[in-house]
């Protein structure tokens, strides 16, 4: 009893120290610590930090549950299992919406919407196929040979073995089809089910791409499933319901359910996904642009003059405004005997002048957001490196030392290596944030995470030895906890915005 | 091979019809897999001319689709420079093993004599054919009688 007495006071003491640390590396003030202070534990009850529910997936699961799909759909329907597929395909794995759709539509509709033999009528079909199979040798429609036996999928076309197989192996290995294979006769929709395929592909390596592909379209259609976009890696997460949250796949990467992209708190999928649109048109001529050209006047395409003359004509074809390269207004006045090109405070020049100074004005603020990415985009492969050297010092320091007094140095890395991926993202964010006292808090957030994260990264590029350990690793212990702590409060308050609509996005106006 | 003996009764096919649109259809002495023809339109600004097509047959046919090259010249929306032309009944979505090659050689008179602006290949030709239809017409029927081949009789 005296000694856990003793243990909880020093605990407390070692906690005290740390707090005034940070409160001595910081110049922030104590209204507003206390503040954040206040605020994390209600945070971190919020609905919004529940754990998503999900699931990783093997290929074998994925195959596996397909199938208690089809059997869940069956206990309802009592279809062929094979017809339950096609028609799950056709409403994307959504149960909900099948039974539905099956319960609203008359049978003739809903199978013939499916691509599918009405199984209530097929019976009548195989009779009058079977009658068909009697007959004198016929022509196969795709070969022109005669055959004794055609087979088809009981829609009335029929053609020879050796055409099936070939057609089968071309739309699978040739195609990268599956699911959507239809019946060769022209004009007919009926889709080649399971059964008939394996039976008419006649060909092991086919049925097995055949089943590869099966896999796929299933994970791709499902909107509750996402395959992990590590390279390499064949697993599938499934969940509860699609949302931008962050999964870890077995393999160790971490990614956006909803997107499929890097975790990218506190962007939004949709933030991002025009960020890396506009990276890719712009990043690697903006620079020079930026420098080198003026815009048109009337459509802002970016220009270059590659002459002595001043007559220029916008090379964009929806456009192809005449102007002037120095003063930007209309080339007609210029060409008559009004030449007026001098004139300084001609209205229509002032205009173009403006446009062109809020276009300059747009190009500096997104170099603004685009550098600061940018550079914490390069950090995070520097640290990533930063891994193995850590890694190096951890073998040789465990020589002397055991090893979990080195694999705080570890810990410390996974935290450098997550507070940049935030930073990196918290520049989308920003980008897109229209001006107000959210955002100014925002990037106070965002300003101190950094401070902080640069310090701990310095720390830790240190040269480290066994001597100066004791005195690095307190250091390195309160340093990752305050990232920490600054990257949860920037990202509680994110999440507080979304919640309490504070966010006010710009609409992204493309050129 | 599939393709040879397919390929082989479709050419007598076609030989044997003997459409007034379509002449002299006939494989070329390296490979059956490519056949040529005359197109020989009815219908003005191009009736003026006949024009050189080249039918192309993959290996793999009837399980891929033959693709269609003007050799000649035709100033239409629907074949580019390069002669290219697009018909959706060749297309790899659309195609079925069963299309025979005289149904796509149907569905390449009947774009000759009725252009498709909706869809072309190339934009200015079928802005003018919508816009300035009467230029569009002299246009193409001077581009016919300067490009064309004699029609054969």
């Amino acid at each position: 009893m005296n000694s856990e007495m003793e243990f909880s006071d020093e605990d407390h003491g070692d906690s005290h120290r740390s707090l005034l640390t940070h409160m001595s590396c910081e110049n922030d003030s104590d209204s507003e610590d206390t503040c954040t202070e206040i605020l994390l534990p209600e945070n971190s009850n919020s609905p919004e930090t529940e754990d998503f529910v999900y699931k990783v997936l093997s290929v074998d699961q994925i195959v596996q549950h397909q199938r208690n799909i089809i059997d869940e759909v069956n206990n309802v329907l009592n279809l062929p299992p094979q017809v339950t597929r096609i028609i799950l395909n056709h409403f994307k794995w959504d149960k909900e919406s099948l039974f539905e759709n099956y319960f609203e539509s008359n049978p003739k509709d809903f199978f013939q919407r499916a691509h599918v033999l009405n199984p209530f009528e097929k019976k009548i079909e195989r009779e009058s196929a079977a009658s068909t199979s009697c007959a004198i040798p016929q022509l196969c429609g795709i070969c022109f040979c005669s055959c004794d036996e055609l087979i088809g999928l009981g829609c009335g076309h029929n053609f020879c073995a050796a055409c099936w197989k070939q057609y089968l192996a071309n739309k699978t290995c040739s195609e990268g089809l599956a699911n959507t294979i239809k019946c060769p006769a022209a004009n007919c929709e009926i889709l080649v089910d399971y059964i008939s395929f394996l039976k008419l592909a006649d060909d092991s390596e086919v049925v097995e791409r055949y089943q590869q592909l099966i896999t796929n379209t299933f994970v791709e259609c499902n909107m509750l499933m996402r395959w992990c976009p590590a390279p390499n890696c064949s697993h599938a997460v499934k969940a509860v319901c699609a949302e931008p949250r962050a999964v870890l796949c077995k393999c160790g990467h971490e990614f956006c359910f909803a997107c499929g992209e890097n975790w990218h708190e506190p962007a939004s999928c949709s933030s991002l996904k025009k960020w890396v649109k506009k990276c890719l048109e712009d990043s690697e001529t903006s620079n020079w642009i930026a420098q080198n050209t003026k815009e048109c006047p009337k459509c802002n395409v970016t220009i270059e003059k590659d002459g002595g003359c001043n007559h220029m004509v916008c090379k964009n074809p929806s456009c192809r405004y005449d102007f002037c390269w120095v003063c930007l207004g209309s080339w007609e006045p210029h060409g008559s005997s009004w030449y007026s090109c001098n004139r300084f405070d001609e209205e229509e020049a002032k205009q173009a002048r403006l446009a062109q100074q809020k276009y300059r004005s747009s190009m500096a603020r997104y170099l603004h957001y685009y550098n600061r990415y940018s550079n914490h985009m390069q950090s995070l492969k520097m640290e990533n490196k930063l891994y193995s050297n850590i890694q190096a010092k951890m073998d040789d320091m465990q020589e002397e030392m055991s090893w979990i007094e080195v694999q705080f140095l570890r810990d410390a890395v996974d935290v450098l290596c997550q507070c940049r991926t935030t930073l990196m993202y918290s520049y989308v964010f920003a980008f897109y944030l229209m001006n107000n006292n959210q955002k100014i808090i925002f990037e106070d957030n965002q300003k101190d995470m950094e401070m902080a994260t640069e310090k701990l990264s310095e720390c830790l590029e240190r040269e480290i030895t066994v001597k100066n350990i004791y005195e690095v690793k307190q250091k390195v212990l309160d340093l990752s906890h305050y990232c920490q702590k600054r990257r949860h409060v920037l990202l509680c308050h994110v999440r507080e915005g979304y919640e309490n609509d504070w966010w006010e996005f710009k609409e992204e106006t493309t050129t | 091979m599939a393709a040879t003996r397919r390929l082989t009764r479709e050419l007598s096919d076609l030989v044997e019809a003997k459409m007034s649109t379509l002449r002299n259809i006939e494989s070329s002495d390296e490979s059956l897999l490519m056949w040529t023809g005359l197109l020989v339109p009815e219908k003005a600004p191009y009736n003026k001319g006949a024009f050189r097509i080249e039918i192309n047959f993959p290996p793999q046919y009837p399980f891929m689709p033959p693709k269609i090259l003007f050799k000649t010249k035709i100033y239409h929306p629907n074949v580019d420079e390069k002669g290219e032309v697009c018909l959706p009944i060749i297309s790899t979505d659309n195609w079925k093993p069963t299309t025979r090659t005289e149904q796509v050689l149907q569905a390449l008179v009947a774009i000759v004599h009725n252009p498709e602006p909706e869809h072309p290949l190339r934009s200015d030709l079928a802005e003018e054919f919508v816009r300035e239809h009467k230029k569009f017409m002299k246009t193409a029927e001077e581009f016919t009688k300067k490009n064309a081949e004699k029609r054969p009789e």
